[in-house]
């Protein structure tokens, strides 16, 4: 019989050697946000640390608008399709959306269950990922079709996958956290912890900390249910506008385009390192890392 | 090598089985029990009868229970945590404030059910009478249906695929006893999927009167709602408007106004004009909206005076646009 491993997916994913899934149960939360600065923080924690970010999020994909990957296309090669690098000719940061297939940015995807499970399978079994040290995914908000089609395909891999919680203070994300967490018990992926988004807003104007969304809760339910709690952000609207960057103008696109896009993402991570968010994420990224070897020693 | 596939082209929601092969072709194909991808499933030689392409036997239930419904209006939004299911609950209980109107709020978020925390029935039950399910009542013209009601407890997560959830919206659709309504909102999950093309196939006989799509400002929301207008375009539900929430935030301290999420591509506003879609109005990110929220008070009844209260009220109350449905539908 073959070997457990022996799955499309198992194959190509052989030299992922950590996959992190970042969930979060309620939308709107800053998953996206989270899973680009992990991806970006863990690109430039080694100087030869390699990075994919995946979005499963089939129906609302935010990594390449965040990454200024905008309208990029997907080359198919003899060996798969070749990710969308977001740091051009260096290739350590691999990109993988739904959002680069399609033709207009304006196209919606109304996909039931099955085309979505179909497509998941093809992200995980037909990307050229390469070697890579981390797999960032990127999911939509619930506990649904793309999360079973996630931890399905990847049961060959289910040792090396770990997930990060997010959530904001208020008690309606809190209600929705909560089953995310059951749905990772249930499947049984380790945790490396829960992260607290949207915590405080610091007026731009007087510097008066106004807690737009309540405070604490992440914190108050990592406690309860004896989670690692990664630590809070505050709203950030400096990494807001970042990461939502206008689109560069046509002539500067083309001349990006045929660059492979280094240019401009380049400036994307020189810019987040000066976010006053950026600090306080790297020790986050810190603190779960900590959490990464513990989990190595298990099946 | 990116097909949509086209919501009104699949009316049976349970068109593709749980156990269905990858490529199933939809029980109501013509290929149905034909193609190469059903080799081998079970459900096969039922679809090559024929018999799955027969209408779904749900559907003259719902008509049937919609008949007493007067106007159906979907709430959306593409993108989550933009506050769906906030304006919802406003626009139930602004509704619900004129004592001869009979509400229905109905929560079609299988795998975040927001609704009865927002309203403060969060421990209540679903209780079934010969006549249906009961809906919980926030009040005697407020009636709710959520399947947070139906968890034993909060934390537990529904894990379902797609038709399992298309069951239970069926079952929301026809088996809940309704009564007389004027009003009926339908709180959807964020993005366009099982969810969305289910209540809209079993909605398609009764009609849907519109969708009210909510946005904030930045460009990611955007991108979302932007794929939600398509959405309503592809199915054939007139939008009645784009509302931009979250739009500026007022300092307790200064008062000075800052944009938390920056318009940075023009806003909704901008959005609506391009769409050519109404813009409804934009309310401003109060915290005491969410605090509310978790508390399950009316925000509006809270603070009447407050500016996010005032905007939300224009919005409801500037019945141009929900009586336009009105005529339109004689």
């Amino acid at each position: 019989m073959a070997s457990p491993e022996d799955t499309p997916v198992g194959r190509r994913l052989r030299l992922v050697k950590h996959i992190i899934i970042v969930c979060s149960g309620k939308g709107g939360v800053g998953k996206s946000s989270v899973s680009t600065q992990l991806a970006l923080s863990l690109r430039s924690s080694s100087p030869t640390a390699r990075v994919g970010i995946l979005d499963v999020d089939l129906t609302g994909p935010s990594i390449p608008r965040m990454l200024g990957l905008d309208g990029h296309p997907v080359h198919q090669s003899s060996d798969g399709w070749v990710p969308v690098y977001a740091d051009g000719s260096e290739a350590r940061l691999a990109c993988m959306s739904v959002g680069f297939l399609l033709k207009r940015k304006e196209d919606s995807v109304v996909w039931r269950g099955p085309k979505k499970n179909a497509m998941i399978r093809q992200f995980l079994s037909d990307v050229r990922w390469g070697e890579l040290d981390y797999l960032v995914i990127d999911t939509p908000p619930g506990t649904s079709d793309e999360h079973l089609s996630l931890v399905e395909h990847m049961a060959p891999v289910h040792s090396r996958i770990s997930a990060v919680i997010v959530t904001t203070p208020q008690a309606v994300a809190l209600l929705d956290a909560m089953k995310c967490l059951s749905f990772t018990r249930a499947t049984s992926i380790p945790l490396l912890g829960l992260i607290e988004n949207m915590s405080g807003y610091v007026c731009p104007c007087c510097g008066e900390i106004s807690n737009v969304f309540s405070t604490g809760g992440g914190e108050e339910m990592a406690r309860r249910e004896g989670l690692r709690f990664l630590g809070s952000l505050p709203v950030d609207t400096e990494l807001v506008s970042l990461l939502d960057a206008t689109e560069p103008d046509d002539q500067e696109a083309n001349v990006m385009l045929a660059e492979g896009g280094s240019r401009h993402s380049f400036r994307l991570l020189e810019r987040y390192e000066k976010t006053s968010t950026a600090p306080l994420f790297r020790a986050i990224v810190e603190k779960a890392m900590t959490a990464l070897p513990a989990l190595e020693g298990r099946e | 090598m990116i097909a949509i596939q086209q919501a009104v082209s699949t009316p049976d929601p349970l068109s593709v089985p749980a156990n269905a092969p990858e490529h199933c072709p939809g029980t109501e194909s013509e290929f149905a029990g034909k193609a190469d991808a059903c080799a081998g499933c079970a459900n096969q030689e039922t679809c090559a009868s024929g018999a799955a392409r027969e209408p779904d036997p749900a559907l003259p239930f719902v008509r049937e229970r919609m008949s007493t419904v007067k106007r159906k209006i979907l709430v959306l939004s593409g993108k989550g945590g933009v506050g769906k299911s906030t304006f919802t609950a406003q626009l139930g209980w602004a509704f619900a404030a004129d004592e001869t109107l009979q509400t229905g709020i109905m929560d079609v978020d299988i795998c975040g059910p927001s609704i009865p925390t927002i309203l403060g029935i969060a421990s209540e039950q679903v209780h079934a009478s010969s006549s249906g399910w009961s809906p919980v009542y926030v009040q005697d013209n407020l009636g709710v249906m959520s399947v947070g009601f139906m968890l034993p407890s909060s934390k537990d997560a529904v894990m379902w695929r797609g038709p399992k959830k298309n069951g239970l919206i069926s079952q929301f659709l026809k088996d809940v006893d309704w009564g007389e309504l004027d009003y009926l909102v339908i709180d959807t999950p964020p993005g366009t999927s099982d969810e969305h093309l289910s209540v809209v196939t079993y909605l398609k006989e009764s009609g849907i009167d519109g969708a009210v799509v909510i946005t904030t400002p930045q460009e990611v929301a955007l991108q979302d709602v932007r794929r939600e207008i398509d959405f309503c375009r592809k199915v054939g539900i007139p939008v009645i408007g784009l509302v931009e929430n979250m739009s500026g935030f007022v300092c307790p301290n200064c008062k000075n106004e800052s944009q938390i999420f920056k318009p940075s591509t023009g806003g909704g506003r901008r959005l609506a004009q391009d769409t050519s879609v109404d813009f409804l109005g934009s309310v401003p990110l109060d915290p005491r909206i969410g605090k509310s929220a978790d508390y399950g008070v009316s925000f509006l009844d809270e603070y009447p005076e407050s500016p996010a209260s005032i905007a939300y009220l224009d919005i409801i109350d500037s019945k141009s646009h929900f009586p336009c449905i009105e005529g339109t539908r004689g």
